[in-house]
């Protein structure tokens, strides 16, 4: 009783939040009903074109999801050997997932965020054991999406401490480039970075030595995402208070063994949510690879749909269901990230 | 480390950069030999050779490259300033909404903000251009929305001043007639840029409010203050403080987002570049542009806040 009468009070205790709360409540009447309506009364769930066609609009068509569920997922690689993107995507997510739900904790937890990543790599490339060699233009969908996402933060992250401690050095030649780097790479937007990996890069190589483009479009996102947690790094270098540095150093620590031991650990820890941040940050910007045909999640919705006249029309459908797998990838790195502040 | 030492390590550190930058010029001008491409930015002064789907300057395929670059970075200031501040005001909005002690509105706002936030930017552009170009009724059907305004497939009619005064959008035949009108790439780019930058200045400006220590408030409401007059005279203009330097690094992120554009083909610098990388092949040319005209904005945008920051601390002095 006493909470109903707060209820009231929170929605209708003066002219301002009565108004609000009409307000809100009629945009719900208006719009909830037509929406469940769409989405589950009047929606089709089996793939048929036919019925979905006859619905006109009024119903969703849940059935574009389970007859192109398998292009969207895997992208382009060989169907015979679906497997192995199953595999690799599973390696890297069941890492996020073991880390959300904190089964693993300290140094078993960047191994396994570091190392699962990798080991989806000879995964998806074949070429040993009996598994047949998958050139990576056929890598595509929810695996490249983890992979590009996974690989990308653990090359950058040391490059990342590097740069911050490069930044500090005594020799100012080196700390003016590494600050001209990381103004450069943070200044410019992705796309952009992008297209100096897809066009420029191969200019770069001699003769035919030139990576493919998933590998150069990987040194792109590393570089990019290294500046950004260099700096996160660099700032939790700068407040790290002095007088355990000195103290180290009076137990007779060297100074490489004071960054190691003492400095480190504790500057990682402290700036492991921001970390995780970019982590979420990379996981979303991913979808910009799509610009540079590389065929991932988003890559392969438009992929699977924009030439087939028949399921188009259900584009928004197939939308969703995308839209829901990034949606659970961000609350899973969110989670770690909250787990990692507390730790 | 002593001073012959470091300079000992900075000429090897020199040394080593021109060896590897000298490297790199041999390998890329073999490369451009090979394949036949000229260097240098004499191709700007050249005709472009393809059209733009829409640009605030006049523009044909005749016209030189170079005035193509600059449809292009219009086209992206076009839609970031005023993307801009649609994101503040959407942001001010769902933040306040956030806060309020509206149950209903706080839910609905959070409802926005994580179903926001948690989605590409890119895929928030494709679910708009899709519904703005596949959803909506052709133009000999289009939407009125209001007097002189009709919402279609070709995109929005709005009214506009022109020599003989205002000049109402009719529609005429299979079309709509007069006025202006803004394409479903613009206002697909405009929606989706605003509302993801929305969601995230929202979410700051809550951080911001919820970071003051609560003794502000608390002796707010003690001198006599209600609720909301705490908020707005002591709460806010605190918190007005901490959120600025991360309002201006999202609004900066607003003007790079605005590159996506090349994904649902709006005509911005990025996808011009591209285009004329296509047609002419001299990609180091057209990147360096892109690059520079972005560090160019970002140094600018810096200056801008850091002048802002200190405006504002020298009030917090007084």
């Amino acid at each position: 009783m006493r909470s109903l009468i707060a209820l009231r009070r929170a929605l209708f205790g003066d002219p301002l939040n009565a108004a609000l709360s009409l307000l809100t409540l009629t945009a719900l009447a208006l719009a909830l009903p037509p929406l469940v309506d769409w989405a589950l009364i009047k929606a089709r769930f089996i793939p048929d074109v036919t019925a979905c066609e006859a619905l006109d609009g009024q119903g969703a068509c849940w059935g574009v999801v389970t007859e192109k569920a398998r292009f969207i997922l895997l992208g382009r690689y060989p169907t015979e050997q679906g497997w192995r993107p199953a595999l690799a995507a599973g390696l890297i997510a069941g890492s996020w997932l073991a880390a959300a739900l904190g089964w693993l904790h300290g140094r078993t937890l960047i191994t396994a965020l570091v190392v699962l990543p990798l080991l989806a790599l000879p995964v998806l490339a074949g070429g040993f054991a009996g598994l047949d060699a998958v050139p990576t233009e056929l890598w595509g969908g929810l695996p490249l999406t983890l992979l590009l996402t996974g690989i990308g933060m653990a090359g950058a992250l040391p490059i990342g401490i590097a740069v911050a401690y490069g930044r500090r050095s005594p020799l100012p030649l080196l700390r003016g480039l590494l600050t001209a780097y990381v103004e450069l790479a943070r200044g410019i937007p992705l796309v952009a970075a992008l297209f100096v990996a897809s066009f420029l890069l191969p200019l770069f190589f001699p003769g035919d030595l030139a990576p493919d483009m998933l590998w150069r479009v990987l040194i792109a996102i590393v570089l990019f995402a290294a500046a950004y947690l260099s700096e996160i790094i660099r700032g939790g270098l700068q407040a790290f208070p002095e007088g355990q540095c000195s103290a180290a150093a009076a137990l007779g620590f060297s100074p490489w063994q004071v960054q190691r031991w003492i400095v480190l650990p504790q500057v990682l820890r402290h700036v492991a949510p921001s970390l995780a941040n970019s982590a979420i940050a990379l996981f979303k910007d991913t979808s910009l690879v799509t610009i540079v045909s590389l065929y991932e999640l988003t890559g392969a919705l438009g992929l699977a749909l924009s030439g087939d006249a028949q399921w188009r029309p259900f584009y928004l459908e197939a939308w969703l269901f995308i839209a829901a797998i990034y949606w659970l990838g961000c609350v899973l790195l969110a989670r770690i990230s909250r787990r990692l502040a507390q730790a | 480390m002593k001073r012959p030492a470091r300079l000992a390590w900075q000429a090897l550190l020199l040394v080593a950069l021109l060896a590897l930058g000298g490297l790199l010029v041999a390998t890329t001008a073999g490369h451009l030999q090979e394949r036949g491409i000229r260097s240098g930015f004499d191709f700007l002064l050249e005709p472009a050779g393809f059209a733009l789907g829409e640009s605030p300057l006049s523009f044909e395929a005749g016209d030189s490259t170079l005035r193509a670059f600059a449809a292009g970075l219009l086209n992206t200031l076009r839609v970031a300033l005023p993307g801009a501040l649609l994101a503040i005001v959407i942001g001010v909005v769902v933040g306040f909404g956030r806060l309020g002690e509206n149950p209903l509105v706080r839910a609905l706002a959070g409802v926005f903000v994580n179903g926001v936030r948690n989605v590409p930017l890119l895929l928030h552009l494709l679910a708009w251009y899709f519904i703005l170009t596949d959803l909506l009724p052709a133009a000999d059907a289009a939407l009125r929305l209001a007097p002189g305004v009709f919402l279609s497939k070709s995109g929005l009619a709005l009214p506009w001043w022109s020599e003989a005064g205002w000049e109402l959008p009719e529609p005429a035949g299979f079309g709509i007639d007069g006025g202006a009108r803004l394409t479903p790439e613009y206002l697909a780019l405009l929606i989706g840029l605003s509302t993801y930058s929305a969601a995230y200045i929202a979410e700051t400006l809550r951080g911001a409010v919820e970071a003051l220590p609560p003794g502000q408030r608390l002796s707010a409401l003690a001198l006599g203050m209600t609720p909301r007059q705490a908020f707005v005279l002591v709460l806010l203009p605190q918190a007005w403080r901490a959120a600025l330097p991360p309002v201006t690094s999202q609004l900066l992120n607003l003007f790079k987002n605005a590159s996506l554009a090349v994904a649902i083909g709006y005509p911005d610098l990025v996808s011009v570049a591209g285009t004329s990388l296509n047609q002419t092949g001299r990609a180091i040319e057209c990147l360096l542009i892109v690059i520079g005209v972005y560090l160019l904005l970002s140094l600018l945008a810096a200056a801008l806040s850091h002048r802002l920051e200190r405006r504002s601390l020298r009030g917090m002095a007084r």
